[in-house]
């Protein structure tokens, strides 16, 4: 039974999402919204009811699968379609069934006026399918198909508004730019695949998880190789240096879309994708140590751009970008564990921070710039008090999620050092300084002192509607509370999560070995720094606005300028790499080589040659019976001479 | 029934012609008779291919159904037929989109149906017969008789530079059968015989392969397209007939790398051995080159056209890739290809018929008014670039696998690496190009109001888009089919492989037999 | 000094010669047609050169069958001529170029 329902839990949102798609026009939007928000609750539910069915087994024991049928099989090659649900499994099915359907039942209040209301719902529906696929797959390449397909629906629902071409060319990119990493995660999965089916028993599924796991030991020799290009895949998906740049752009589309797939959920298919495969990334620790590099440095890098963005969306997307820096760090120390509990919690306040910025957008007139914002404190009363919440949250200030996560990712960044000097933990603790600094400027900008938009727009300031505040509320109380079940043992707590998560992953299970001295001191820094970055933030934006200003124009306004311009980093990509490839197309491929030497030269040259040979050769036929003659007799001339000589 | 079934594979290939010559004799002032003529005998061809296709047993991989007459010379020149695994899959793909081709017609041709009629009914059964011939001469005959209709086809209804890409078309391809026919003359003066299984058995001389699968290899990469040898294919996409493009995309495309399968491989295993690098490594170049290509065009057609050059070379590539996964690929690929890209043409066509431009300047936002449309595209275009789900990414994903597994082909990963990066470009150009068509504000006056698609365009494009699908996630309905017979046809190169090298580390996977129905396979890996 | 083969074959060659080189010269299509019958003269002789060395009538047979082929040649070869010159006034081979490319 509980076997068979895991099929369930992914396919209701594909039927929901067909259904509603091959529909479209004639189901009236509410009716779809309805629809899609039952299908995902209906998931929902079954992923509960599976959860609390696997938590019954024993520890040692606790996986279920289902297999629906076999996708491709051919000679040593069998991938099957299924399923397989483990504890880590359990944890994102939660989060993307629960997340998800608040994030749905916002939407019916925040797409209300749209015209294309079913076409937003079948996306949206294709797009937990989809997800589902991706984390209960039970082998690499099904993973696969999930992660494509989530990319897909990225693009579609990035380019929902694709009335402007701007919208359809951010979708482009974000597609386009996840293509470059998935290259680099199909290459590992063939080397997995070269590897491991010459010497396994044909017929044995090699991409299944499960006997990835047994026979981890074979791929140690390629293992570096792998997982440098898994974490390509990884880069792209989860918006890592230096595959980022497409989830700023992806702020295009409607903010619940934000919220759930470039918040929530799908970025965080990267760090899912590297817990799933941790016995694979251990066993290369060059190649932990370039992930924990690359992503403690984006964590920093994104902290620093959001500090000079003036759309509230702009700041949430590199604010994710910075937390999905975090959390691929810890996958790079080993604290695999403390990623994922990361991801959850992030989930839980980066969505509370979109869906309320959505509240803010919805109630000033679709406006996203900070700087004519300002006071919606007294207009909206819950979306103020749930973006307090989740902005206390994110700055990592105990006792609510944000906090716990963050420092043990810390923790584990401190002790991966070994004594040297804690590098990893350092930067980490200067983006979470700039992490309640930022966040804080946006709240001040958006909530405090006086209104600064036209007087029209202020007139319908209004606090949303119930299918909007309700969620907010519910994911605050997750934000304040979502953090407990892993409260770590140096800190007093149960390590419930931790322990839960301990037999599907590998790496330090618990700090047995580290002194809890340690670990309070740490936790103490960590809110110190929050505290310093909250009250800073505070005091510059709210109370002495000039120190902003001179901040803006300190050393000729040029930090600033770096900062805002984001480092110009897409401009340097279209620079060195998209335009010169355009124009090596166009020039040398098609012109000089397609055109110019195959067509012209050789194509063409065959035709003028046959014609030029013809036209040399007509200068025989002249038409003149005494040439012909003259012509016969030294042929017969020459051959006589021949034959005569010859005999 | 039975005299359906005794003689199954002659019907399949000969009812066309008949159907045909009908029209011409009878029904050539008669364009309305002519087009339901030419449509009901299109679907009698797919139900004797479903026939076919029910009726044909997969687990030995033998030729089944065969025909054999003696024809001429006291039997050393046979008429002789069969169907295995690879030429049912095939042949499934040509009657299918016979009807699919005549339908979309209704609109686009205006003048002297019943002769374009005509001309693809022959064309059908030049395609059928190559596809089921195993008599060389008998081969050579369809091979050259597919030349003609298309010419004419591409000819008198085709665009403005119509009779240039005619004759360029004939003349690229002709060159390369002469050389085959030369090759041909020879392998008969050695055999005596022009039966392929006769010529099989024969022992042929390295230096004797090498130049015998050059000639044949030359004909089959000018059909493919092989980059170099692929600029006579954008031109006669582009000019030829919506339904003109759809086939030729559609079946002929494939009639390069089926003989390659077929002929050049398992005749010459020797030269196939020593040429794979240099056939595997101008694949590559043909992907990249071609997806590059397609990148900076502006007209749809020659984009498409462009982008098949990209696709056939992962065929081609999986062919060289001197595995039977990665041929295996290749073949699901072609079938892939043919519905996806035969699909594009009809897509492009739908939109021509209603403006008569294919500049990619001329459109814009048209999803606007016609969503159904727009999705199918969408559907369509996703396939092609090989997402999975869909069909492209099964071909894709074993054609690259087998390249990255293979053991004999030299410098096999790094090709892979670069063939992949395919997957990248294929997605520039084609979400550029939709976005440039579909996505944005509507720009022209004349797109508005747009009608979306009518009930046949449903008819002609829904078959292809369920495909698509279906082969996408259950792709075993295909490779059931060809996995054994592939085996049988690779099996002088895999016994070549395993004899030139036995002691360099190649080890001849010999897999022990495996569960019942399912495929065993020969494969020479690392 | 005895007279030979040799001798006859040397005039055979000669008369050859003489016709070839002036059918080849020659503009005017009736000294063409002239030099053509030298040519088959000087076969003639040969034919009857050889025959009598070797002793074999049948070169006495060819001889005859010869004069046929030149007396039907000579027939067909003026009644063409005549009606050229009917039609453009001349005889001269150079200006009959129709047949060129």
């Amino acid at each position: 039974m509980l076997e068979m329902s895991l099929r369930w839990i992914v396919f209701i949102p594909l039927l929901g999402a067909a259904f509603i798609g091959v529909l479209n026009r004639r189901l009236p939007g509410r009716l779809a919204g309805w629809l899609a928000c039952a299908t995902v609750g209906l998931s929902f539910l079954l992923a509960v009811q599976a959860v609390l069915r696997l938590a019954g087994l024993p520890p040692a024991e606790r996986v279920v699968t289902d297999t629906v049928g076999r996708w491709l099989v051919f000679g040593s090659l069998q991938l099957d379609i299924g399923f397989w649900l483990d504890p880590l499994s359990a944890v994102m099915i939660l989060v993307v069934t629960g997340v998800g359907l608040l994030i749905h039942i916002y939407s019916l209040g925040y797409m209300a006026p749209d015209t294309g209301l079913p076409r937003f719902f079948a996306y949206m529906n294709l797009f937990i399918f989809a997800m589902l696929l991706l984390v209960l797959g039970e082998n690499l390449p099904l993973l696969f198909v999930g992660w494509e397909g989530v990319g897909l629906c990225s693009y579609l629902l990035i380019s929902f508004w694709f009335g402007e071409d701007a919208n359809a060319t951010a979708g482009r990119k974000a597609f386009i730019t996840n293509r470059v990493g998935d290259f680099g995660a199909l290459l590992a999965l063939f080397l997995i695949g070269a590897t491991l089916l010459p010497v396994l028993r044909p017929g044995l599924g090699v991409f299944s998880f499960g006997v990835l796991q047994q026979h981890a030991h074979l791929l140690a020799p390629v293992a570096t190789a792998v997982a440098l290009l898994l974490f390509l895949g990884v880069a792209g998906k989860s918006a890592q240096i230096p595959l980022y740049i497409w989830l700023p752009d992806a702020m295009a589309g409607p903010t619940p879309v934000s919220a759930l797939i470039h918040a929530a959920t799908m970025v965080t298919a990267g760090v899912y994708l590297m817990a799933r495969l941790s016995f694979l990334f251990v066993l290369s620790p060059a190649a932990m140590a370039v992930v924990a590099g690359v992503g403690i440095a984006t964590a920093l890098f994104a902290a620093t751009i959001a500090l000079a963005q003036t759309d509230i969306k702009k700041v949430l997307a590199y604010s994710t970008v910075s937390q999905l820096g975090y959390m691929v760090a810890a996958c790079g120390v080993g604290a695999f564990a403390a990623a994922v509990f990361h991801l959850m919690t992030h989930a839980f306040f980066k969505a509370l921070l979109f869906l309320g910025a959505g509240s803010v957008i919805h109630a000033m007139h679709h406006e996203q710039d900070l700087r004519v914002m300002g006071g919606l404190r007294r207009k909206l009363p819950v979306t103020w008090a749930t973006m307090l919440i989740g902005t206390v949250a994110i700055a990592g200030v105990p006792p609510l999620a944000g906090f716990v996560s963050k420092d043990e990712i810390l923790f584990e960044a401190f002790l991966a050092a070994h004594g040297g000097f804690p590098w990893l933990w350092f930067v980490g603790f200067l983006a979470a300084g700039l992490t309640a600094f930022y966040m804080m400027r946006l709240l001040v900008l958006a909530f405090l002192g006086e209104n600064r938009a036209s007087a029209e727009v202020r007139a319908h300031i209004g606090e949303s509607p119930a299918t909007m505040t309700v969620p907010l509320v519910i994911l605050a109380v997750l934000a304040v509370g979502g953090g407990w079940i892993g409260w770590p043992h140096g800190l007093g707590g149960g390590a419930w999560l931790q322990e839960w998560l301990a037999p599907v992953l590998a790496g330090p299970a618990g700090h047995g070995h580290a002194s809890a001295t340690l670990e309070r001191g740490l936790a103490v820094v960590s809110t110190l720094i929050a505290l310093a970055g909250l009250s800073l933030g505070y005091l510059v934006y709210a109370r002495r606005p000039q120190l902003a200003a001179w901040g803006r124009g300190w050393l000729r306004g040029l930090p600033h300028r770096l900062l805002s311009r984001k480092y110009f980093v897409d401009e340097l990509y279209a620079a060195a790499i998209y335009r010169p490839l355009q124009r090596a197309a166009d020039v040398v491929c098609f012109r000089w080589l397609d055109r110019g030497l195959i067509d012209g030269l050789l194509v063409s040259g065959a035709a003028v040659a046959a014609l030029f040979a013809g036209s040399v050769l007509r200068l025989l036929q002249n038409g003149l019976v005494r040439f012909y003659a003259w012509v016969f007799a030294l042929g017969v001339t020459v051959f006589t001479v021949y034959l005569t000589l010859q005999g | 029934m039975s005299f359906v079934i005794g003689h199954l594979l002659t019907l399949v290939t000969f009812l066309p012609l008949l159907g045909a010559l009908f029209i011409l004799a009878c029904l050539s002032r008669r364009a309305a008779a002519a087009y339901w003529v030419a449509l009901g005998v299109a679907l009698v061809d797919v139900a004797l291919s479903l026939v076919l296709w029910l009726g044909y047993d997969p687990v030995p991989g033998t030729d089944q159904f065969t025909v054999r007459v003696a024809w001429f010379f006291g039997g050393r020149v046979q008429y002789h037929l069969a169907c295995d695994g690879i030429s049912l899959v095939l042949v499934l793909l040509t009657t299918v989109l016979g009807p699919l081709v005549i339908l979309s017609t209704r609109r686009a041709l205006a003048e002297r149906v019943p002769l374009f009629m005509a001309m693809y009914l022959v064309l059908q059964t030049a395609m059928v017969g190559t596809f089921l011939a195993r008599d060389m001469l008998l081969f050579y005959v369809f091979w050259e008789l597919m030349l003609i209709p298309m010419y004419f086809i591409i000819g008198i209804w085709g665009g403005p530079r119509r009779v240039y890409a005619a004759v360029k078309f004939f003349l690229f391809t002709m060159a390369g059968s002469v050389f085959m026919l030369v090759a041909i003359l020879y392998l008969w003066q050695r055999a005596d015989s022009m039966d392929l299984g006769g010529w099989l058995a024969l022992e042929l001389t390295f230096r004797e392969q090498v130049w015998l699968f050059a000639a044949f290899a030359l004909a089959f990469a000018i059909k493919v397209p092989l980059w170099p040898l692929h600029t006579w294919l954008p031109d006669a996409h582009v000019e030829a007939p919506t339904a003109g493009s759809v086939i030729l995309a559609g079946v002929l495309l494939k009639m390069g790398t089926y003989g390659l399968l077929r002929f050049a491989m398992p005749l010459f295993p020797d030269a196939t051995l020593a040429a794979a690098p240099v056939l595997a490594a101008l694949a590559v170049a043909g992907i990249i080159f071609g997806a590059l290509v397609a990148w900076v065009q502006t007209d749809i057609k020659k984009l498409v056209a462009y982008s098949s050059v990209s696709h056939l070379g992962f065929v081609v590539l999986g062919l060289f890739s001197l595995t039977t996964l990665g041929a295996a690929g290749g073949v699901f690929q072609m079938l892939a290809h043919g519905l996806s890209t035969g699909a594009l043409f009809l897509l492009i066509g739908v939109v021509y018929e209603r403006r008569h431009t294919r500049e990619m300047a001329d459109f814009g936002g048209l999803a606007h008014g016609m969503p159904a449309y727009a999705t199918l595209f969408m559907i369509t275009t996703l396939a092609s670039v090989g997402l999975p789900g869909l069909c492209g990414f099964i071909g894709e994903f074993m054609i690259l696998l087998g390249t990255f597994r293979s053991g004999l082909l030299p410098h096999a990963r790094l090709l892979a690496v670069l063939a992949a990066t395919g997957i990248i470009l294929g997605a520039v150009y084609m979400l550029g190009m939709y976005q440039r068509v579909f996505l944005g504000p509507l720009r022209r006056e004349q797109n508005r109001g747009l009608p979306d698609l009518n009930l046949r365009e449903w008819l002609v494009l829904g078959p292809l888009v369920v495909f698509m699908i279906w082969l996408g996630v259950g792709p075993g309905l295909v490779l059931d089919k060809v996995g054994p017979s592939l085996d049988r046809v690779l099996q002088p190169v895999v016994v070549r492989a395993a004899a030139n090298a036995p002691n360099a580390g190649n080890v001849l996977v010999q897999q022990p037999e495996p569960p019942a129905g399912q495929p065993r396979a020969l494969e020479v890996s690392r | 000094m005895a007279i030979g083969l040799t001798h006859y074959l040397g005039l055979a060659a000669a008369v050859f010669l003489v016709g070839m080189v002036g059918f080849v010269i020659r503009r005017n299509t009736i000294v063409m047609l002239m030099c053509v019958e030298l040519m088959l003269a000087a076969a003639n002789l040969t034919f009857a050169a050889f025959s009598r060395e070797l002793g074999n009538e049948a070169g006495h047979v060819f001889v005859l069958m010869n004069f046929a082929v030149a007396a039907a040649e000579v027939a067909i070869g003026l009644a063409i001529l005549v009606e050229i010159y009917r039609r453009r006034r001349s005889v001269d081979a150079d200006e009959l170029t129709t047949l060129m490319e």
